[in-house]
Formats: structure tokens, C-alpha cells, sequence
């Protein structure tokens, strides 16, 4: 406890005056002359110096609240319950309820404390100045008032203020505290750079394109300063209970105190003080606190891991989730495409092939041009190529030291009566002939991104049932890339306006199920499915406006293995707070029924209050130590 | 008008709810949500009646425990 503010040192010195003055007490009375039979008077004044010492404060609270015409707060509790045990001359107990009640109190504010500065060292990623060029000279100000279009310099070590592209110098950045991705990555001339990471050992001149009010880290921080006020319905529905579960026990001690005395002649001592166990046990905080605490450490949890969760309710829903809908392109799979099958025709080398069909289109910017070029790697040497050609929609024809080279579709070779070979590959097909003579073919499909069977295997052992793709690709890709993921379910060939149609038709088959469906995409085109579903995850978003204010879970980078890591956190999170209800639902109603026959103490009831708090905030708490980077 | 608001000094959870309900209440709020975890205020307000109502959830708020206070 080496943390203790100021206020939290004082409480616990008057806690420790306090117990040792009630364990002095004690003992004078036990071996002293002021035997309590003898002295009634000496014993409850000797009693009252370490009542008022740990207790003064519940009493004002209790008194100025009385005034304002709230009862049922838990000071007043405290001092109903104590005054009680005082009037029927339980004097130790009266003082012990009230030291342990402060004990429960300190030790309460000292854990949400905790939590607190926890989360907010996590959020701790708010830059304090930025280094604005003005006229040559560099000076330091507040990103606040930074334009956007200004240059900035990032010094080695210091943290990004704003959103902006690279203008000069490379780097290494480190962007753990936003994407829980311990790998730096690098930076250099017109990188677009992201504020709230820290710049590894280059400066870098920046031309910033948000404001500090726009930038991803405020809202990244708005976003999960946000979540705990969206209520999950488990918090909800404690609250609710809180609000009638206090009267009615109130109610059921007043009822305790007066009618077996008046009506059937009960000592007036012993049904007090049953009252009192009833009174000492009817504040709900153990569960109010806890319930908050467990979804807030959650969150907390989670955007360690580069997950922004934003609200509390979402990540109850993901806990129940059983279907995961992925989009294809950009999600499942890199959104770059990538030569993945070289097939020579005979007597040609893979080499040859490639090397060919690479010279041919060295000067095509066109996407699939760009990944053959990528697959051959090597410099392109002075061969003399010229005179190239497009045939519209078939490919192109050039001349390579002096033949004559044709690279395109089928349609180009069938145009030129090549007489080629037929691919039937899943993905776009590219045929190479050299003068009329067939080469061989290339295969280019969209990459499928390592992460994605590992994540889609997590998923299965983390309760998702079922995981279904959508793609505009053609049947035999989609059905490739599925089998090849592990995806149970594939919807191909769709526009992107059917996929909302999709997704309505999945939630209402899982709906009348019981179970929950999430649509996971990168947040561009599917803005109407990440807010028709019942969690919408986007993901590599970071930066990304659009994505961020439509989906409810945010992933920062581009990880599908973040989807298992959500889904135990979401899980284990409800584990906790359903334990914590059912613990402290389970001992307080039963020293309840307990207290009503006289067979619980005073002791027990402290312990139905401020331990089992104390029990379920410790509990609690271990979500916030289970941020796991991966 | 959604607006935000520190608080300070909200000590118990159930108070926070308590502010929160007494808060909804105020003729003029929409919606008004309490966040006892971040201590923070989130509420729905209409647009002219801001100042009014900020005024009587303060008062609100002292009602149900004397030290805690929005920070305006």
C-alpha cells in the first residue's frame, strides 16, 4: 500500500489510532477495576473515545444527509445499526461494526483508486507539446493550437502530438500504447503518422493534417473515457436491484425491531439487535462497486491490447457472441495481391516465365503488373524492351531483344491463336507467349493474411460456433480462401449493397437462437453492416474517422489474432462480475435468513458488508492485471 | 446538446446512481449518465436550459452527498 494519497493516510492513521484505543479498551475491561457490570457509565464512555475517533465522519455524513432528506444512504445504515448495538449495550460490537465498516471503506477507495490511475497510465498517451516550425526556428507549443498544415518537428524519443505525413527524415515508431504491437514500425518520407505514438531515434519534420482536437488520440481517449457510461444491462439491472434491494431489507429490520416485542412479547435487546444485522447488511455496495469495476477493467484490458471496446454493454454482447461474419477483402485476407502459382508450360523454367512476364510489364502501374514485378525481385538489367502495346481488357503485347512477348488473358491468346493452356485457379489467371509460343501462366490472388486461421481457430475455442465470409469475389477464390481459413459458411459474388441483406438475414437466424452476431471489416465500405450487427468490429483502423465512429469495437492494427484475445476478455469479464453477484448476493441473503433467527452475530453481518466488497473489488481487479499483450 | 463534466469527490457507487436518476429527472434533460468508475458526467441537455439545469444538478448532486461537486 506504498500509493496512499494524502487523504487515504490520514483515514488509515485514524483507523490504526482507533483499534488499538478499542483493543486497549478491551483488555482494561477484561483484567481492570472497570468491571462494565459495576460501571455501565465508564464502560460506554471508555468505548465511545475510539467509536467517534474511526466513526465521527459516517455520523456527520449521515446527519447533513438526514437533512437533505436522503435515509437510506449507508452512513445513516451505519449509524442506525451502530446506535443499536449501543442502546442494547453491545458496546464492543457497536465500535468493532464501525471500524471494520471504515476499514471495507478505505480499502474500497484505495482499489478504485487503483483502477482508476491504472486505466489512466494505460490512456497515458496524451502528448504535452508540440515543436512548431515558425519562419526557420522551432518552438515549443501546445498542440491545442497547432493549424492543421503546419510543420512540426518530432525530436528522437518524443511522443507524436498530432496526426500528419512525414516531410523528411526516417524512423522507427513505436505504437504499443495505441496497438498493443511491440514491433516498431518504420516511417519515412510521406508515411502518414499517427499521434500518441512515440518517435524511435530519427527526427522527423511533419506537416500535421488534424487539429489536436481531431487527432486519434483524443479520440481515442474520448472513446474509452466514454465506455463506462454506456451500461452493460448486468450493470443496469444492479442498479435497479440496488434501489429496491435497500428499502426492502430497511424495512425488514424495522419490521424485526417492532413486532415480535410489541406483538409477541420478544426481549427488546435480542431483536434489535437482529435488526442491526439486517441494517449493517442492506448497503448493496459490494455489487455496485464491483459490477463497474469488473466491466471498467475490461475495457481497460482490452485497450491495453490495442482493442478500443466503447461501452461496457459491447462487451457483454461479445461475451455471447456465436457467429462471426467476416468481410473478405482487406479482413480475411491483405487487400494486396500476390502471385501464388507459377505453372511453366513444358520445357520452360518457373524462372523464365516470370523473368518474361515481368520485363513485359515493367512499365504497367496496374495492380497485378505490380505484384509480378514483386514476385520477380530482381533488378531489371538493360534489356532492350520497346515498342509495348495494350489491347484493351486482354493485355498487353511487347517486344523483348527482339521477339515478340504477349502477356494478358485468355482472350489475348486466343486472339493471337496462341495455342495455350488453360488455368482454371482460383484468382486472376495471367498467360504468357513468346513469338506464338505458349510459356506458361501466372495465378494472382488477394493474399490470405497469416493471422486469419490462427484467429478463426481461437475464435472456435473461445465459443464462436460458427464464422461465415462475405466477398464480392467470384465463387471459386471465395470458396478457396474459406477453405483454406477454416470459415464455415461463404457468401460470394455479393455487391456491396447485399451484404447488409446478408447480415440482417444472419442475425435473425442467430437471434431466434439466443446467440449474438459480430461483422468484422475494415471499417471503409461496411460503415450500414458494422452498425446493423450486434458488435461491429472494424479493424486496422487506426486513423480511420469512419470506422471508428460507426463500429463498437475498435482493433488499432490489423491482427485478426486480436479477435480470440477480445473474446476472452469479454468472457472472462463476465465470469467475474457474474461471480461477484452471485458471492455476494448468496452471503448477504444468507445472513439475512440467519439474522431474522437469531443465529448470526454482529461479526458475521460486518462481514456480509464490507468483506464481501472487499472479496468482489479484489476480484475485480484481476481483470485489470489481465492486459496481456497478445 | 451533449455535453461532459468532471466530478469530484463521488465517493460511492450507488450515489453516483442516485445523482444520476435525480439528475434525469430535471425538467430540460433529455438523458444524463454518471460514470462513478471515470467520475464523469455525461449529459443530454436542451439546448437554451443549460445553465439552469447545470445549476440544479449541482444541487442535486449536494443532496445526495454534500461534498461531491461538478466541475464546470
Amino acid at each position: 500500500m506504498g500509493s496512499l494519497n494524502n487523504k487515504q493516510k490520514r483515514w488509515l492513521a485514524r483507523i490504526i489510532t482507533a483499534g488499538a484505543l478499542y483493543a486497549a479498551v478491551i483488555i482494561f475491561q477484561n483484567t481492570g477495576p472497570a468491571d462494565s457490570e459495576k460501571y455501565p457509565w465508564l464502560s460506554f464512555a471508555l468505548y465511545m473515545i475510539p467509536y467517534l475517533i474511526v466513526g465521527y465522519d459516517v455520523l456527520k455524513k449521515a446527519f447533513v444527509n438526514i437533512s437533505h432528506g436522503q435515509v437510506f444512504d449507508e452512513n445513516f445504515l451505519m449509524m442506525i445499526a451502530t446506535f443499536g448495538a449501543l442502546g442494547v449495550r453491545e458496546y464492543s460490537e457497536a465500535v468493532a461494526v464501525m471500524l471494520f465498516y471504515q476499514v471495507g471503506e478505505l480499502f474500497q477507495n484505495y482499489a478504485v483508486e487503483r483502477s482508476r490511475k491504472s486505466i489512466t497510465d494505460l490512456m497515458n498517451i496524451v502528448p504535452q507539446y508540440a515543436n512548431l516550425e515558425v519562419g526557420g526556428k522551432i518552438i515549443k507549443v501546445d498542440p491545442d493550437g497547432v493549424d492543421t498544415g503546419s510543420t512540426i518537428v518530432i525530436m528522437p524519443g518524443e511522443r507524436v502530438p498530432l496526426d500528419g505525413i512525414v516531410i523528411e527524415g526516417t524512423s522507427m515508431l513505436d505504437t504499443a500504447a495505441l496497438t498493443g504491437e511491440s514491433v516498431p514500425r518504420k516511417v519515412s518520407d510521406g508515411s502518414d503518422i499517427i499521434s500518441g505514438c512515440v518517435n524511435g531515434s530519427g527526427t522527423l519534420r511533419v506537416r500535421t493534417t488534424s487539429t489536436f482536437e481531431d487527432s486519434t488520440v483524443s479520440r481515442i481517449l474520448e472513446l474509452v473515457e466514454d465506455a463506462s457510461s454506456r451500461k452493460a444491462k448486468t450493470e443496469n439491472f444492479i442498479t435497479h436491484f440496488a434501489r429496491y434491494y435497500t428499502p426492502i431489507v430497511t424495512l425488514g429490520a424495522v419490521v424485526l425491531a417492532l413486532v415480535p416485542p410489541l406483538l409477541f412479547g420478544g426481549e427488546w435487546s435480542n431483536w434489535i439487535q437482529r435488526a442491526c444485522i439486517f441494517l449493517i447488511v442492506s448497503c448493496p455496495c459490494a455489487i455496485v462497486i464491483s459490477v463497474p469495476l469488473g466491466f471498467f477493467g475490461g475495457i481497460g484490458a482490452a485497450s491495453k491490447a490495442g482493442i478500443l471496446v466503447k461501452g461496457s454493454n459491447y462487451l457483454e454482447t461479445a461475451s455471447e457472441l456465436k457467429t462471426v461474419v467476416f468481410d473478405k477483402t482487406g479482413t480475411l485476407t491483405k487487400g494486396e495481391f500476390e502471385v501464388n502459382e507459377i505453372r511453366p508450360a513444358a520445357g520452360v523454367t518457373e524462372e523464365e516465365l516470370l523473368e518474361k512476364t515481368a520485363f513485359a510489364e515493367r512499365y504497367s502501374n496496374h495492380p497485378i503488373a505490380q505484384s509480378i514485378k514483386r514476385a520477380y525481385g530482381k533488378d531489371f538489367d538493360e534489356h532492350a524492351v520497346n515498342g509495348t502495346e495494350e489491347e484493351a481488357g486482354r493485355g498487353i503485347i511487347t517486344h523483348l531483344d527482339g521477339s515478340e512477348i504477349l502477356v494478358g488473358n485468355k482472350l489475348l491468346m486466343e486472339n493471337h491463336g496462341v495455342a495455350f493452356e488453360k488455368n482454371g485457379s482460383a484468382g486472376t489467371v495471367v498467360y504468357t507467349s513468346q513469338d506464338g509460343r505458349f510459356l506458361g501462366s501466372v495465378v494472382i490472388s488477394d493474399a490470405i493474411k497469416e493471422s486469419s486461421i490462427g484467429a478463426v481457430n481461437g475464435l472456435r475455442q473461445n465459443g464462436i460456433t460458427k464464422t461465415v465470409m462475405l466477398t464480392g469475389d467470384r465463387k471459386e477464390a471465395a470458396d478457396d480462401a474459406a477453405s483454406k481459413i477454416g470459415i464455415d459458411e461463404v457468401y460470394s459474388e455479393l455487391l456491396p449493397a447485399d451484404k447488409v441483406g446478408v447480415v440482417e438475414k444472419l442475425l435473425d437466424r442467430e437471434q431466434s437462437g439466443g446467440g449474438r452476431l459480430a461483422f468484422v471489416g475494415d471499417g471503409i465500405n461496411d460503415a450500414p453492416v458494422l452498425m446493423r450487427s450486434d458488435v461491429g468490429i472494424a479493424m486496422g483502423s487506426m486513423g480511420s474517422d469512419a470506422a471508428i465512429e460507426a463500429a463498437d469495437v475498435v482493433i488499432m492494427d490489423d491482427d485478426l489474432g486480436k479477435l480470440p484475445v477480445l473474446m476472452r476478455i469479454a468472457r472472462k469479464t463476465m465470469r467475474i462480475v457474474r461471480q461477484n453477484i452471485v458471492f455476494a448476493l448468496a452471503v448477504k441473503l444468507s445472513i439475512l435468513a440467519l439474522g431474522a433467527f437469531g443465529l448470526a452475530n454482529m461479526w458475521e453481518a460486518v462481514f456480509g458488508d464490507v468483506g464481501v466488497a472487499v472479496i468482489c473489488i479484489l476480484n475485480s481487479m484481476r481483470m485489470l492485471g489481465s492486459g496481456s499483450r497478445k | 446538446m451533449i455535453k461532459k463534466y468532471k466530478m469530484q469527490d463521488v465517493d460511492c457507487a450507488d450515489c453516483a446512481a442516485k445523482m444520476e436518476r435525480s439528475i434525469r429527472k430535471i425538467d430540460g434533460v433529455n438523458d444524463a449518465t454518471i460514470s462513478f468508475m471515470t467520475q464523469k458526467l455525461t449529459i443530454d441537455v436542451e439546448d437554451d436550459k443549460l445553465d439552469s439545469v447545470l445549476a440544479e444538478a449541482q444541487r442535486r448532486v449536494s443532496k445526495v452527498d454534500a461534498e461531491a461537486k461538478i466541475l464546470i
